[in-house]
Formats: structure tokens, sequence, C-alpha cells
């Protein structure tokens, strides 16, 4: 953790919150968070948090910057607008956490090998070649997200699946080769091109701790 | 019944070969039954679902479904977009609310969509195909149209999250959602009102990354089904679906548990009830067989 | 005597709302005329008509009728219908109380039967016992209203009396009128944000607002019905409501007396000492600093940034605690909280982001974040909205230095933190500015047996006589019995009917408003301080009429004692929860009238039964149990006695009646006016009579009491501890008397409570006497 963060001199202090305010989707909802708990407490992986929604909403308040953006925390969220519903305040925590692992990410914060931070990026660009998702392919790559061995293993475990899938019709082994797509993958490609520019250009600079990427 | 007509989005797990194409089949049924045309929005892109966020920030999601909205704009003029797909439905209708509430941001989409030579109205309301039925042709219309009442099947409806939340259907509560219940009873099932676990979470995406976690979760669902005495599980969601049919075997064998319950779609349900093949409404989609389902579709 | 002779008794039974239909109205009549002898028995399908109620009055105006029993429906029924005020007369209830608490079956008939020709001789035997209450005259009409404190809540309620037209004299010990708001710098918004305002984030909430007290000010002073007196305070308050004389003792070291109808005390509060808690350190550096001292820096700094006191130095950092020394079980600390300090703090940290920008970080450290009031949650938003940041946590110490540090554990996260600012704001509790409590020491006198207690007393007075320690100084100085100042309720808050009538007090005719009752911000205060205005004035024109205030509200009657029968034990002074009876210089008691609520506390007090009032006495109950008819042993037909409080206990059987709940057909339910009233002879006399069991209904006693007369119900069950003696002579179950607390909601209970009673009785067997 850098000394910046350590110093106590930046606690309970709204520098942070400006940044997140600026930067993060969402994100100038947090300041109205009452702390009920309401939003911890219907998080369906609630326990694997190890800082749930009400309380990432207080340390953005109290400053902690680096345990926030490098946590695993918000990378646990299944989207399953449970606390939004029931937030009193009308958070939309959902979105303020999606916005918060896209800026620790795009800041590299995020904790290596983070299993839902690889299957997104793959995801995304699994989704990017052609404009829509090819889920042979996104499913092969992600059994070897973590390297080629456990990928193995990982893909044997689930070949019985993969066999049934296929039976059912629901999984095409000619999707490897070629497959769906849009067919102005090119418009396709410019436009989120130019979309991320203009989101880019939006972002506010702040100092960055100098701390290493791993937290 | 009158013809209705809408823009339809498939979205990528309805695609041919794709792991819900039970679902998109199906729907096609029930829609012939339905008198409902569904036109598809040409060249369609993915929407990015719930975990395309991690690499594509704010902007450039809303776009991706800014350009589906764009496109059904301009080639399906007037129609109502209709979804299947949970996620689809939720991503394209909040690009739309994110849209209307944020001019800087609808103008910065827009400067996007230009470059792929499109421009967006955001004037279509945006549907789930669960709307369609419950509030377009109304439950009642669905129950006249039975012609093989599902007697004596007990089905446990399994709403979900993302069909249920935070849109959801209108005048239903967020926590005990009636509307596929009252679906199930119109085709001559018997429903489960209080079955705990109707709009509990199956991990969504993070089946993927985490299944584990999510496993653990998928096994309290079906679980609360066999609790109930539910001979099976029907959902309007892909997503829970597969979830919740596919890990079965992986569940047995790390609980030590004996799951082997089917889990169909509500269109599923209905194609059958309405006298259609077993083929057409897909049950040759299933990794565990609705048998009930197959005896009345041979009926 | 002349007025006995001149007495016609009338009943009028009523055979409506099914009465004719349950009963046999025939014998009805029959009981009223033989057993109950009245000289006119009559019978009307519906008395509650015109028709029927002219059938009365004309009975009054031309055939001299001057006691008449009403038979029919509750007294809580058709109140409007039958106020014949110049005459004696009370409700026989053989509707609720009768057919509609019984089931209509055949088996039930006979008992159903009995029940009513048994209240009917009940109430003709008790208005043999009445006469026509008539009022005192011991007071006339005076429209002058005191108010004491010249802050928020006096000077509304003074502009309120005064617009309402009555002469308003406001008493002020300070040199300036304004009291504490005058020293804000704004005050927290007094609306919501409008309907529909959305939850969002860029939200218009609501901002702190002027306090706008220079206008009242200026009313108060511009107003020719009120008088002000500044530097000045109250030395003497002696007389009732209606006929106060007040010395107030001004600047220029001169008394005023003035004629007073009522009086509001609106004296407020002040600040906790922030010396008493020494780990927030408030000596300890000028940067640490009281609210109130905020309010003066915000002032200080007119259009520009708010600045430290230790340097001048621009605050670029501020941390609020809440609470401080509040909510606390330690000695010398507050039991309670303001309840107002947060939203205090929340428009403070809005001052510094207005004057000192956003950049100026301002953090409030609650325990339990409260906003009360219709816009605190969005002036709780509002904050948020503009950058406070709130923090759940433990502030555990605060450290003086070029910078404060504040030693603090963060209650969400679980973790101890220390923060450095430039200036920490305490939010210190309200203490109310109330004179001594009258009862202080009295609570040693509870439960103590006669002797003790007159020791006690005696003990008490030479004490006063000689103290000269320093003690809580007298606001109002009344020169009463029972002390000189409002009853406390609570941690030196006066008292207040909390329950049902926030402003009543103990003391008829001065009404506690604002902080000095419970702790309240400026609306609040200013709401209460009207409230308290219209008490103060509906009791000059009560005190004008000889009415009685609530819960008796008009009531004409008022408690006579008879001189030769006294014998001085004081027992009716001490306990009459109201303050009413003084002494005379012969040491008998004297009754003020207009202080008196006629709860019958010292009625049921008297040991010698001397005390009675025109319409209700130790007689008007005692001849409805002598005239309750006692089946013989052998009919196996018990009889329970129900002396009900009139305030919840008989209106809740009334409503079980009406819900179709059953009562017991071997009840006898008599109400009175609250259960202090009780005289221990209706108890013996009940048993002597044969009764089988009885019950006393009466309103929740002790801290949280509902007891519309607030002390009655203890009173009375402090009384009837004795009862034990009485049925051990009679060699009696002690299960035959029973004192319970029932509520007005109570309408499943009360009857079970009468149906436990029957149990108990077929277990114990009858009662021995019934001859
Ligand atoms: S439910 Fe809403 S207000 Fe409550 S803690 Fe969560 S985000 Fe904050
Ligand atoms: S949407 Fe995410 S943060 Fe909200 S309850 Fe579901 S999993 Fe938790
Ligand atoms: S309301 Fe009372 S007086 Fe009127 S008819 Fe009924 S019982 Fe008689
Ligand atoms: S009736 Fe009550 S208030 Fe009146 S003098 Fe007696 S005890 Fe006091
Ligand atoms: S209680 Fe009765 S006896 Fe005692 S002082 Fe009062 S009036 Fe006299
Ligand atoms: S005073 Fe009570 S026992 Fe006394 S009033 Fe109360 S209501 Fe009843």
């Amino acid at each position: 953790m850098s000394e910046l963060n350590k110093a106590m001199i930046e606690q309970y202090r709204n520098s942070f919150l400006s940044e997140v305010e600026a930067n993060v989707e969402e994100g100038e909802w947090v300041k109205m968070c009452m702390q009920c708990g309401v939003c911890s407490g219907s998080c369906p992986l609630g326990k694997h948090w190890a800082h749930p929604p009400q309380e990432i909403f207080m340390m953005i308040r109290a400053g902690k910057r680096e345990e926030v953006l490098t946590s695993d925390s918000m990378w646990m969220c299944t989207s399953c607008y449970n606390c939004i519903v029931r937030c009193p305040r009308q958070l939309p925590i959902t979105h303020i956490m999606h916005g918060l692992a896209t800026y620790a990410k795009k800041l590299g914060l995020t904790p290596k090998n983070q299993p839902t931070a690889k299957f997104a990026e793959i995801f995304w660009n699994n989704m990017m070649k052609k404009g829509r998702v090819n889920e042979l392919k996104l499913g092969l790559s992600l059994y070897f997200k973590d390297g080629f061995g456990p990928g193995i293993k990982e893909a044997l475990r689930n070949k019985d699946l993969g066999m049934k899938m296929m039976k059912a019709k629901r999984m095409a082994a000619g999707e490897f080769f070629g497959g769906h797509g849009v067919k102005d993958v090119s418009g396709l490609q410019k436009m989120i091109k130019k979309a991320q520019e203009l989101e880019d250009a939006r972002m506010k600079k702040f100092d960055e701790p100098e701390a290493s990427q791993d937290g | 019944m009158a013809k209705r007509e809408y823009s339809y989005y498939p979205g990528c797990s309805s695609q041919k070969g794709a792991s819900s194409s039970n679902l998109m089949k199906s729907v096609d049924t029930m829609c012939e039954e339905l008198d409902i045309q569904l036109n598809e929005i040409p060249d369609w892109n993915c929407c990015s679902a719930s975990i395309g966020y991690a690499s594509g920030s704010e902007l450039p999601r809303l776009t991706l479904s800014a350009r589906n909205i764009a496109l059904s704009e301009e080639h399906n003029k007037n129609q109502e977009i209709v979804a299947t797909c949970a996620a689809c439905w939720l991503a394209t209708k909040e690009a739309a609310e994110r849209l209307k509430e944020d001019e800087s941001m609808f103008a910065e989409a827009n400067q996007a969509l230009a470059e792929a030579g499109l421009k967006l109205q955001n004037t279509t309301p945006i549907k789930h195909m669960a709307e369609v039925i419950v509030e377009d042709i109304g439950i009642d219309s669905i129950k006249e149209g039975v012609k093989k009442p599902l007697e004596g099947i007990k089905i446990a409806g399994y709403v979900g999250c993302q069909t249920n939340r935070p849109f959801g259907i209108a005048g239903e509560s967020f926590e005990n959602p009636m509307y596929l219940d009252n679906l199930i009873e119109a085709v001559g099932a018997d429903a489960i009102p209080t079955y705990e676990k109707k709009v509990q979470c199956c991990g969504g995406a993070l089946a993927f990354s985490e299944p584990e976690k999510s496993q653990e979760m998928i096994k309290g669902i079906i679980e609360a089904a066999y609790d109930n005495e539910a001979d099976m599980i029907a959902t309007p969601c892909p997503l829970c679906q597969a979830n919740v049919e596919i890990y079965q075997d992986q569940i047995n064998e790390k609980y030590n548990t004996k799951f082997n319950i089917p889990v169909v779609y509500y269109s599923q349900l209905i194609a059958v009830a309405y006298g259609r093949s077993a083929s057409d409404a897909a049950l040759d989609g299933q990794l565990i067989a609705a048998k009930q389902l197959e005896d009345v579709a041979k009926k | 005597m002349s007025e006995q002779a001149e007495k016609k008794y009338a009943a009028y039974i009523c055979t409506g709302c099914g009465i004719g239909d349950r009963l046999d109205a025939g014998e009805l009549e029959q009981t009223a005329s033989r057993d109950g002898r009245m000289n006119v028995v009559k019978q009307h399908e519906m008395l509650c008509s015109q028709d029927g109620v002219q059938m009365i009055r004309n009975d009054i105006d031309k055939e001299g009728v001057n006691h008449a029993v009403i038979v029919g429906c509750s007294r809580r029924a058709k109140v409007e219908a039958f106020a014949f005020n110049d005459i004696a007369m009370t409700r026989c209830n053989i509707r609720e109380g009768v057919i509609w608490a019984r089931p209509d079956t055949e088996e039930a008939k006979e008992t159903t039967q009995e029940m009513a020709n048994d209240y009917i001789r009940m109430s003709c035997a008790e208005i043999k016992q009445m006469n026509k209450p008539s009022p005192s005259g011991q007071q006339g009409r005076n429209p002058n209203v005191l108010v004491v404190g010249g802050g928020i809540t006096g000077m509304t309620a003074a502009i309120e009396a005064a617009e309402a037209g009555y002469s308003v004299h406001l008493v002020e010990k300070s040199s300036a009128l304004g009291g504490h708001v005058a020293r804000l710098h704004k005050r927290v918004p007094f609306k919501a944000a409008p309907v529909g305002t959305p939850n969002s984030p860029d939200a218009n909430l609501p901002m702190p607002e002027d306090t706008g007290i220079g206008d009242i000010i200026a009313a108060v002073e511009g107003n020719d019905n009120i008088k002000v007196y500044l530097n000045s305070t109250v030395t003497k308050t002696s007389g009732a409501p209606g006929r106060f004389s007040v010395d107030i003792s001004t600047e220029s070291g001169d008394t005023i007396t003035e004629n007073i109808g009522s009086i509001v005390q609106a004296t407020g509060f002040k600040l906790y000492d922030p010396e008493n808690l020494p780990e927030f350190n408030y000596a300890g550096s000028p940067d640490i600093i009281t609210n109130l001292e905020l309010e003066e820096l915000a002032n200080a700094a007119g259009d520009g940034p708010i600045k430290r006191p230790s340097d001048g130095k621009e605050v670029t950092s501020v941390l609020f605690v809440q609470d401080v020394g509040q909510n606390s079980s330690d000695e010398g600390r507050l039991p309670y909280d303001s309840g107002i300090g947060d939203l205090v703090s929340i428009k403070q940290a809005l001052y510094f982001k207005h004057h000192n920008g956003d950049g100026c970080d301002a953090t409030i450290c609650y325990d339990n974040l409260r906003t009360p009031g219709a816009p605190g949650e969005d002036f709780y938003r509002s904050g948020q909205r503009n950058g406070v940041i709130f923090t759940k946590s433990e502030v555990k110490e605060v450290v003086p230095g070029d910078s404060i540090t504040v030693k603090m554990h963060d209650k969400i996260l679980d973790e101890d933190a220390e923060v450095k600012v430039d200036l920490v704001v305490l939010d210190l509790g309200m203490v109310p500015n109330s004179g001594p409590d009258p009862y202080a020491a009295n609570e040693a006198l509870e439960g103590m047996s006669d002797e003790d207690r007159a020791e006690e007393l005696e003990a008490q007075e030479a004490h006063a006589a000689d103290e000269t320690s320093v003690k809580v100084e007298s606001i109002l100085n009344l020169d009463y019995r029972q002390g000189t100042d409002l009853p406390h309720l609570k941690h030196g808050f006066t008292d207040s009917h909390f329950i049902c009538f926030p402003y009543e007090t103990r003391r008829t005719g001065i009404y506690a408003a604002g902080p000095v009752r419970r702790p309240m911000d400026m609306k609040q205060a200013m709401d209460d301080a009207t409230g308290a205005a219209m008490k103060a004035i509906q009791e000059i024109e009560n005190a004008a009429q000889g009415r009685a205030a609530h819960p008796r509200v008009g009531d004409l009657s008022y408690p006579t004692f008879r001189k030769e029968g006294c014998t001085q034990c004081k027992r009716c002074t001490v306990e009459c929860p109201f303050g009413a009876i003084d002494e005379d210089e012969e040491r008998y008691p004297q009754y003020n009238e207009a202080r008196c609520r006629r709860c019958g506390t010292c009625m049921g007090a008297c040991p010698v039964r001397v005390i009675s009032f025109e319409n209700y006495s130790v007689n008007t109950v005692g001849a409805q149990i002598k005239e309750c008819d006692i089946p013989e042993e052998w009919d196996e037909k018990p009889r329970i006695l129900v002396l009900a409080c009139e305030n919840d206990a008989y209106p809740a059987l009334d409503q079980a009646a009406i819900s179709g709940e059953e009562i017991s057909p071997w009840a006898r339910v008599i109400p009175v006016r609250c259960l202090g009233s009780t005289s221990l002879s209706w108890v013996t006399d009940a048993l002597n009579n044969g009764f089988d069991g009885i019950i006393m209904m009466g309103c929740k006693r002790g801290d949280d009491y509902q007891c519309h007369f607030v002390r009655g119900s203890t009173m009375a069950a402090e009384r009837m501890a004795k009862v034990g003696d009485t049925l051990e002579t009679l060699n009696l179950e002690p299960e035959r008397v029973v004192v319970h607390e029932v509520a007005i909601t109570d309408i499943e209970r009360a009857p079970a409570l009468i149906k436990e009673m029957e149990e108990t009785i077929e277990k114990v067997g009858l009662s021995p006497f019934k001859f």
C-alpha cells in the first residue's frame, strides 16, 4: 500500500470522492448513500465480498482510493439488480460497481488473475471481432485463460457438458470456423473506437498513487 | 387475434447453434400460434450483456445498444423492439433510458454512430417478450387458446433477476412477481406461487468466472424446487435456463446430490399447450429431458 | 332544607336502538318507579330524537323535574342531545352496557333483563345523591396572558395571544428579545423539497434559511397588546387561573403586580457545559468550539470565509462531533439527546460549503443520524449532495494542536482513524431552563405509612425553611402548597401530558412550551408556542365560567370538604396531582376551583370521607353499590363489581360491546372519574353487600403513565395495596379484589378480565356475605 494512502491526512476528505464522481459511471451518486446497508444484505454473493457495496461507498468517502480500486469486491457483482430496487436512496449501485471495476481496470489496478475481469476481457474481445459473441470460442478461450495446463483440465472437466450441448444443438462445432457475425464489422469497430475516444476525453486526471499494480 | 408485429432482437445466445437456440425455436412456434410476426433487426450486434462492462466502458456499451435501436428505427419503422433475452432487453432498455436522461451522452453516442453511418432517434419502446405476453396479449387470452392443458404438472416458476429487475413487468413486485405463476396456471399446470427462490440470482455471467460461488446459489434454486415437489422449473431467461440446467451434474458431483430436474422456457410450455409437437417446442434442446411435456406433445 | 324538599326525580327510558325488542320495557318502568322511587317515569321510542329531548325539556321547564336519569345508551353517546346543564342528570347505560354486551338468545334473556333492572336501580340511587353543579364564582374573566421568556417560543406565543385579542405581559430575564435564535447565522429550513423532487444527486434541495428573527422581534415590539419587560423576572405568582396575581421585578428594581388569567412558560434551554467532557478538550484549544459559538463565527465571517479563532486562518477542514455528552448513562452527562443536533450540524457544515467553498471538507461524525421534521430527510440529502461527509463513528478523543487531531473509530469500516482538521465543532445537548421540581423530595413519600408520611412532611418543611445552599432558581415563584414551579417530567424538562395533551401541565392555567418541555428546534418551538397560546386562551375562558379544563372539559362541579369532619391530615393537599389545594391559616385545606381538574383524587384520599362534588361523591357511588340486587347464594348468580375509569376503561368496555364482545352477565360496571377517586369504603361496602369479586380498571401508571390525571392511578394503586387488610378481617380470599391497568384499546382484554374474575369466583366459591 502506498504511503499516500496510509497517511491519515487523506482520510475523510473529498478528494477521492471527487475523482469517483468525475470518472466512474454514476459516481456522482456515491455521496447520496445513507449507509443503511440494505444493498449489502441483498447481494447474492455478499459473503464473498471483502467490502460489500455499503462499505465500498464509505471507503470512498473515507478517501481509501487504493483499497477500493485494487479490491476484488466489485468484481463479485452478478448484475442481479437486487440492490438497486431495494436501495431507499435509489442509488444505481449495480452500475457504480461496474463503473468502479471498469475504472480500476483502466488504471491497471485490478487484482491479477481476477477471473471475472479476465472473462469480461475475453468476452469483449470475442464480441468485438465479429460484433456478436461466439460462444464456442468464448468457452474455449475461457478454459485457457489461466494458461495451457489448467485449461486442458478445465476443458476435460467440461467435455461431457460440451458434448451434451452439441447433441442438443446448443453448441455448434462449425462456429469455430467462422460462425455468426455482423456484416458491417468495420463500421461497428470504428463506431466503438470513436465512443472510446470520446469517453477518454471526458476523463479527468487525478494523481495516481505510485503503488505497484498488484495492490 | 389480430396480427402483431414487432422488431425482433434475438441476441447472441439465441442464434442457431448457440446455448439458448431452444428458446429461439420455441419462441418462433409460440409466435406462430399467437399470430405475432417478428421482424429481425437487420445486422444487429451483441449488447455486451452484463459482463461487457469491465472492458468496454460506459459510452462504448451504450453505443452498442444504440446501434441496434438505430438499425431498428431505420429498417423496422414504428415497430416496438422485442427481446427474448433478459440481458439483451435490459442492456437495450437501459441504454435507451440513459441516453434519454443525459443529453451530452446522447450527442456523443450519435457522434460515434455516425462512424457507422447511423443515427439514433431513441423514440422506440423496448419490450421483453414476457411483456408482450402479459401486457399486450394478456394471460386470459393465452388461456383461451390452450388445446392441451398441462394437467398435473407441477412447475416452479423461476423468474430470476434481470427479467424482474430493475424494470420488471408493470404492476408486479420485485420481491414476488406473479405473472409467471399466472401463465403456468393459464396453460393448465400447477404453479407454486410461494416458491422461495423465484427471484434468486443464479450467478449470471459469473457462472463462468466464479463457478463454485454460482453453483452454490444454483443448488439452492434447484433444492427449493424439489422441496416444493416441482416436476420441472420454467423460466423466461436464457441465462437462468442454461445455468440451472447445465450445471446439475457438476453440482451433484460436488454436493453429492441427485438433481435431475428439467428446466424449460415459458415459450415451450405455451407451444406444447397449444398442441405443437415436441420438436416445434424445441424439447429436443433439453439436456435434461422434460418427459411430461413430451408426453403431452405426443398425445 | 328547602332545596331538598323541591327535588323531583324522573327516569326516561328509551326503547330505541333495539332496547324495546330485547328488554321488557314495562318491567324497566316498574323498576324505576317501584325500586327507584322516581316521581316521573316515561318511555320513548327514540329518546335522542327532537321529540324525545323536547319531552324531557318540557318536564324540566313545566313539571319541575330537576333530577333525571336517562336510560338508554352510554354516557359517551348522544352527549349533545342530552346536555341538560340546568339539572342534575345521570345516564343509565343499558345499550352498550347491557343489550349489546349480551347475546340475543332465549337463555340469556333472564340475566339480561336482570342486568338492565339493576342498572336502573343503581342510577336511581345515584341521582338521589346528586345535586346540580354550579360554579363557585371564585373568579371572573381576566384576559391577560403572562408569557415568561422572550425567545422564539415566548414571542410566538405572545403574538398568537395578542392577535387573538388578549393582552400579553412578556417577561424576559436578559436585556434583549430573541433568545438563542437571535444568535444564529441561519436556521434549518422549514419546508421539505416540493413533492416529486427526484432522488438524484443534483436535485434541488432545501438549504439553510435566514432566521427571520428581526421581523418577529419587531412584531412583538410593535404590538399594542404586548407589554415587554426586559431584565425582569417573576418573583411571585399566587391565585389560580383567571385570578393569578403576579409580581414582576423589573430592571429599575421596582415590583409591578399584574392580574393574570393564564401563563405560558417558555424559558427555553441552555447548552450543556462542555467543560464536563474532558475527552473533547474544549478548554484545550480555541479551535474546539460549541455549536453555538460556530454560529457567531459564521456571523462574523460576513460574506467571506469562516476563519478559525486561534490564528484567523481560513478553515479548510472542519469536523463535527455529534451528541457529545448525550445519550450517556455516565454521572453528570445527559441521559437523552437533543434530537436536533444532526440537523444543526448539517446546516453548519453547509455554512462552510457556502462561505469557504466546495474545497473545504466538512465531516460529520455521528452515531445515529436523526433528522426529524418535514424537511429533515431532504435537508440530510442536501448536505450529502453538497459534499458533506457523513461517517458513523465514535469520536474517542479530540487533541489540540496546530491542527486538531480527532481520534475516532469508524463503525462501518470497523477501524480506528485519526483525522486532522482546522476546526472541531461540538454538538452539545440542550438543558432545560426549568425551576425546581416540587416533587423532587416526594418520591421518598411513596409507600410510607400515615405516621411516617406526616413526619417526613414536617421534616421537609422544616428543612425547606432553613435551606440556604445553592439550588435551582425558581422561575414562577408560585406560592402553591405544592412547590414553586411546574413539576418535572424527566431529566429536568417540565411536565406535560405527553400522551394526549402536550402543553398541559399539572398546574392548570400554566402551559409549558418550547425546549423547556422537551428538546426541539425553532420550527417545533413555534408550533409549540401556538399550541400553548391556544391553551392559555381556552383556560381564560374556562376559568371565567368556572368550567374544568381537560379532560373533564366543561364540568362545572368542584370539590368541597366538610370542615367539621376534617382531621387536617393533609392527604388531600399532598395527593392532589394538580397542586389545587393550599392550606389556610388554620391549616385546613383551601380549594382553588380553577386549578382543580375534577379528578376526585382528593376525595379518594380523604380518610374521613368529607370531600365531595355535587354530582360525584362517596355516596353517589356507594348508593349504587348498595342498591344493586344481590341474588341469594343458591341462585348461583355471582355479582362482580367493576369500577372503571371513565377515560379509558369505560370506553373500552363500551367499544367491546359495540364490536360484539360478550361481557359477563354478572358484571355491574360503575364509571369513576379516575381510579384515584376510589374510596376504600366502596370496596368494603361491596364486599359486605355480597359482591363476589371486585375489579378496578384504571390507566397505566408509573413513568410511562397514561392516566389522564397523571398521578391518579398511581395513588389508587398505592391505596389499594391496603385492601388486603380488609379482606383478611372479612376472612375473604385476596383474589376477589384486583386492580388492572386498562387502555382504551383493550377492547378484547377488558371483557376477558371480567371473565377471568368469573373463573376465579368459580374456583374460590361465592361470597359468604349474601344476606
Ligand atoms: S442500500 Fe443504498 S443507501 Fe443503503 S447502504 Fe446501500 S447504497 Fe447506501
Ligand atoms: S447487482 Fe451486484 S451489487 Fe447489486 S446486489 Fe446484485 S450482485 Fe450485489
Ligand atoms: S341513541 Fe341512545 S337515546 Fe338514541 S335511541 Fe339509541 S339508545 Fe335511545
Ligand atoms: S379533584 Fe383532583 S384536582 Fe381537584 S382538588 Fe381534588 S385532587 Fe385536586
Ligand atoms: S384529606 Fe380529608 S381529612 Fe385530610 S385534610 Fe383533606 S379534607 Fe381534611
Ligand atoms: S386518570 Fe385514569 S385512572 Fe385516572 S385517568 Fe386516568 S384515566 Fe384513568
